[in-house]
């Protein structure tokens, strides 16, 4: 890495916190797809600003989880405040890092709220992707003032022309006119912090109105408890001042007021258009919301700000200990998480063939995953997690509606009606990978509303497709017929009717609940025979048949048989086998400890975990 | 590899055993086996502890006889030294790999060492194994002179697209030839078989064991093929050149042969063994293996040969496996053993049950945990104990209990 001080026109005193004027004040966020280069681009004006020192600096300074840095992916969001000077003047940089997935579009929407500015990065050698599409998208409803960028213009595969004109023909204006730099080289870099002061407007605000202050990222830390980062709207914010939270009107004494820089710099306080973060003691990341509005105690303002909503769980799952002895490090586990990840709930559940456990609600398929690795990386947990479900809206007969959100609690007897969440999806991907697109969303479903090429030979599809079938190995089927190339965004549009059914998975005429599934009664028959076939190949033998049946209510709609073993015995047991066959008596009894019983059916734990990870089909039948 | 060899002690230089191994030695019997690890070739699906010539290391054939006598004259002094009672053997084993590679003197010079060093019962049973196209009469009548009594022939198959399988190189021809050799020479005779050979059909088998009892042998084996890690076989049906051996077949088969042998005089005295049947319909003890079933009831095994395990009351001891290892470690005086265990009460309560359980004799519910004896009550109901005798306090299995011997075992212990 090389040495950036010289070419680096870094502010001879930073604006002190509290007393900069909202004149001299850009927020701005970087609006990205995952490894287009966000974060090193941030780490890089993190340098040149001379806020992190050369010898300080590690890589992707702003990602501080393992997982998010293994991934390349931001979860979290920071804000850091950088000093810049141009032409005489010094400025205060507000850099909002945004989260980067779609299922943290309400966290992203909050970030991008506390913005006057957005910079749109698109790696030169790729070009925008659909996640990108749709933060951009918000980013313009809350009328940011975008920078187009492209980055990694070093790399030999870049085509930074055909890449200008795909930007330029999105956002309107002229190609010229986006940015080309290499946040490795920090190329470029500076002329885009020169931009950002030019082209993002200063925050305004009301210096004397009762303070209001914009919750936009809430973290949990161990040894501080909840830091709360906020963008002042109006009035100010004081050292050991009361806040009130808007939303629940309960207050907390600023215990520390500051700035990040990005290392917490304690200040004298916040003015109007100013971003920083406060610590009050609270514990729970719940009492210090993402969206809500913070006042102060005494002088309370009378209207928050708007956009503020309860983050609602869409995609459900149960969560259970592959030892079932790790049921309480589980539960506190989650316990813990939840004070940093506002969005995740839980309860506990009973499942016959897998213990006991949690029935958990995410964001997204990405928040159940980040959240699954988590607890098995930091807490050490091994987990099983049962198919995905989402919530579906069910009328019975007596015109009674339940929302379903385990299709172990789906209402018997004669149903009236379903109703199913609908999200309309945007997927990017080039053109020779249309049919193969539509193949899927159809098998899935979707309806398609629009095909638009995006440049020369990417083509963006829209569709609305059931959010249960998205959930359920969407991704990985479009990123497996298409090469890896697509890319998928979506977002909720309410609901739809739908003929689904509830199809139980029976052992020995037992239901094993954790293979239960709310399917479209065209799948049913596909699904009950994939589960019954996976069963019969994973469960061993046993002295009797057991039967394996799917079915819809009373409707058994496919049988597996596993026929009963006739042979376990070892055919020779001399002298010199003794030893051996003790030692491998010992680990069957072990792993006969470690048996689910469906009646009397002995089944492997890893039995039910292979069959609900779907890991089956490559296996060959032995 | 048949074993990746257990976790275990390390075993003192000079072989010494524990005072532990003294108390109720003189109930127990004393049984030697000799193994001898040499073939000519290497069978697809085996994974003794056998090396054709090419394998040896400098190892020599010639120099094997001589080592294990001064095995056995180890053997002697570490009983002797324990303070164990003078036990003559009750039973001699040679086994391999191919004893019969060797020249009949050899067998006769270490069966001579047992007898010097150790000491043979009058009427002690003394086998070899033998390959059919290994042996003649001369060599048979050589072994029977020097006090030999019994001799096992590999004969596997008589359908020579299951030999071929097998890679056994003899003419199925030989076997009724070597039959009559053996009993010509005044001994007694055993057979041994293998079924569930891929590609081999219950026809296949039927023929095989008819073959069999038309030789009129004093005793059958019949083991179901193991398809073992690390072999050619298990190589072969990976790339699936040949099938897997289906394990219903395999209980076809077992129930087959059992219904032919008990058609023909014979009755089942292991899972895997039947001897003719006296007046009465049970195996006769004369013809029963007593040296096998000293491993199947606990007794006292001196394991001779690279690779041999040993089992003195409670303490069991396993051998350098490669020859040329073995040589070293005898020609230094050194002890051959390269692991031990010592068994604590529990490990060898649990290796009773699941050998004794095995056998017809039976295994006395006494042996089992409160636990293990309410478990009974589900092997009687799944039909796998013979009922009468469970209630007398014997657990034997029945046939389908036999085909389930190993999960048996599991439900109670």
């Amino acid at each position: 890495m090389g040495d950036f001080s010289d070419m680096s026109p870094r502010a001879s005193s930073a604006l002190q916190p509290a007393a900069t004027p909202p004149g001299a004040i850009r927020n701005f966020c970087i609006i990205a797809h995952i490894d287009h280069g966000k974060s090193t681009l941030a780490d890089r004006m993190l340098q040149m600003t001379g806020v992190v020192s050369d010898r300080d600096m590690r890589a992707q300074y702003l990602d501080r989880m393992d997982i998010e840095r293994e991934r390349g992916i931001t979860i979290k969001s920071q804000a850091v405040r950088m000093p810049w000077q141009v032409g005489g003047d010094t400025f205060a940089l507000n850099m909002i890092d945004t989260p980067g997935h779609v299922d943290f579009s309400y966290e992203v929407s909050r970030s991008l709220a506390a913005c006057e500015g957005a910079i749109l990065l698109v790696d030169a050698a790729q070009g925008i992707e659909a996640q990108t599409l749709a933060n951009l998208y918000l980013a313009l409803e809350n009328d940011l003032e975008i920078i187009p960028v492209l980055n990694k213009i070093d790399l030999p595969a870049a085509d930074p022309d055909k890449y200008a004109r795909e930007l330029a023909q999105l956002i309107g204006g002229d190609p010229d006119d986006v940015l080309r730099v290499s946040g490795k080289t920090g190329m470029g870099v500076e002329d885009l912090l020169d931009r950002v002061v030019e082209r993002i407007p200063a925050p305004v605000g009301d210096p004397d109105a009762a303070a209001r202050a914009m919750i936009f990222d809430s973290v949990y830390d161990a040894y501080r408890g909840v830091v709360t980062y906020v963008r002042m709207i109006d009035g100010k914010l004081n050292p050991r001042e009361r806040i009130q939270m808007m939303s629940s009107r309960a207050t907390h004494e600023i215990l520390e007021i500051g700035v990040s820089s990005p290392e917490p710099t304690p200040s004298k306080g916040l003015g109007i258009g100013e971003v920083g973060y406060l610590i009050t003691g609270v514990k729970d990341v719940r009492q210090s919301k993402v969206g809500d509005t913070v006042t102060t105690a005494s002088k309370p303002a009378t209207e928050a700000l708007s956009g503020y909503t309860d983050p609602l769980p869409m995609v459900f799952s149960g969560v259970y200990p592959i030892d079932a002895s790790d049921y309480p490090d589980l539960r506190e586990a989650l316990d813990k998480l939840k004070l940093s990840d506002a969005a995740l709930q839980y309860e506990p559940e009973t499942s016959v063939a897998l213990g006991f456990g949690f029935r958990c609600g995410f964001l997204g398929l990405l928040h159940l995953e980040i959240v699954t690795e988590r607890l098995s990386r930091e807490f050490d947990l091994d987990l099983i997690t049962t198919a995905p479900s989402v919530p579906y809206d069910v009328t019975t007969e007596d015109r009674k509606t339940v929302t379903v959100t385990n299709p172990s609690e789906y209402p018997t007897g004669r149903i009236e009606k379903v109703v199913e969440p609908i999200v309309n999806a945007s997927i990017l991907a080039p053109k020779d990978y249309v049919g193969a697109i539509m193949e899927l969303c159809q098998s899935r479903r979707g309806t398609m509303q629009s095909m638009e090429y995006l440049g020369e030979d990417r083509v963006e599809l829209k569709y609305t497709l059931p959010l249960g079938e998205i959930v359920f190995d969407f991704f990985d089927q479009l990123k497996s017929n298409t090469k890896g190339y697509a890319s998928l965004d979506y977002e909720p549009a309410g609901q739809g009717e739908a003929d689904l059914v509830k199809v139980d998975i029976l052992l020995q005429g037992e239901t094993v609940d954790a293979f239960s599934a709310i399917v479209h009664r065209d799948k049913a028959y596909a699904y009950g025979t994939l589960m019954a076939e996976r069963l019969r190949k994973l469960i061993p033998r046993q002295q009797f048949e057991v039967p394996i049946q799917a079915a819809i209510g009373a409707r058994i709609i496919a049988r597996e048989t596993i026929r009963a073993m006739r042979k376990d015995v070892l055919a020779k047991c001399y002298g010199g086998d003794i030893t051996r066959k003790r030692k491998l008596l010992e680990k069957q009894k072990e792993g006969k400890k470690r048996m689910k019983m469906v009646g009397r059916v002995e089944v492997p734990q890893e039995a039910f975990i292979a069959a609900l990870s779907g890991d089956v089909e490559t296996k060959k039948d032995k | 590899m048949p074993s990746a060899l257990p976790l275990a002690d390390p075993a003192p230089l000079d072989g010494a055993l524990p005072p532990s191994v003294v108390p109720g030695s003189d109930e127990r019997a004393l049984g030697v086996y000799l193994h001898v690890p040499f073939c000519r070739v290497r069978c697809g699906y085996c994974d003794f502890n056998t090396y054709t010539a090419d394998e040896l290391r400098g190892a020599k054939r010639s120099d094997f006889a001589g080592q294990a006598a001064d095995e056995v004259a180890q053997a002697a002094r570490v009983l002797a030294d324990a303070g164990l009672p003078r036990r003559e053997a009750a039973t001699v084993f040679f086994g391999g790999g191919t004893p019969t590679l060797l020249p009949a003197d050899d067998l006769v010079h270490m069966l001579e060492a047992v007898r010097r060093r150790i000491g043979i019962q009058s009427g002690a049973e003394i086998t070899t194994e033998a390959n059919p196209d290994s042996v003649d009469l001369a060599y048979l009548q050589r072994l029977a002179e020097a006090g030999f009594t019994r001799v096992s022939f590999g004969m596997q198959s008589a359908v020579p697209s299951v030999l071929a399988t097998l890679d056994r190189t003899h003419d199925p021809a030989r076997v009724p030839l070597v039959v009559a050799w053996a009993r010509e020479a005044g001994l007694n005779v055993s057979l041994d078989l293998i079924y569930g050979t891929p590609g081999e059909t219950l026809d296949d088998w039927r023929r095989s064991v008819e073959h069999a009892i038309a030789q009129e042998p004093d005793h059958v084996s019949a083991y179901a093929l193991i398809v073992e890690d690390g072999t050619k076989m298990a190589r072969q049906i990976r790339s699936g050149a040949l099938p897997m051996p289906d394990d219903d077949l395999q209980a076809d088969m077992y129930e087959l042969v059992d219904d032919l042998l008990s058609e023909a005089g014979y009755a089942w005295y292991e899972v895997s063994n039947w001897a003719r049947a006296d007046a009465s319909g049970e195996p006769d003890p004369a013809h029963r293996s007593r040296h096998n079933l000293s491993y199947w009831t606990g007794a006292d095994w001196w394991g001779v040969g690279p690779g041999s395990h040993s089992h003195v009351g409670g303490v069991r001891w396993w051998n350098a496996r490669h020859p040329a290892a073995y040589a070293e470690r005898i020609a230094r005086g050194e002890s051959p053993a390269v692991g031990r265990e010592t068994l604590d009460d529990e490990t060898r309560r649990i290796e009773r049950i699941l050998l004794e359980i095995r056998i017809r004799d039976g295994l006395s519910t006494s042996t089992l945990t409160s636990e293990g004896r309410t478990a009974v009550a589900g092997l009687l109901a799944d039909g796998l104990v013979e009922p009468a005798k469970a209630l007398r306090g014997t657990l034997v299995l029945t046939r389908r209990g036999r085909l389930l011997a190993d999960d048996v075992v599991r439900r109670i212990t």
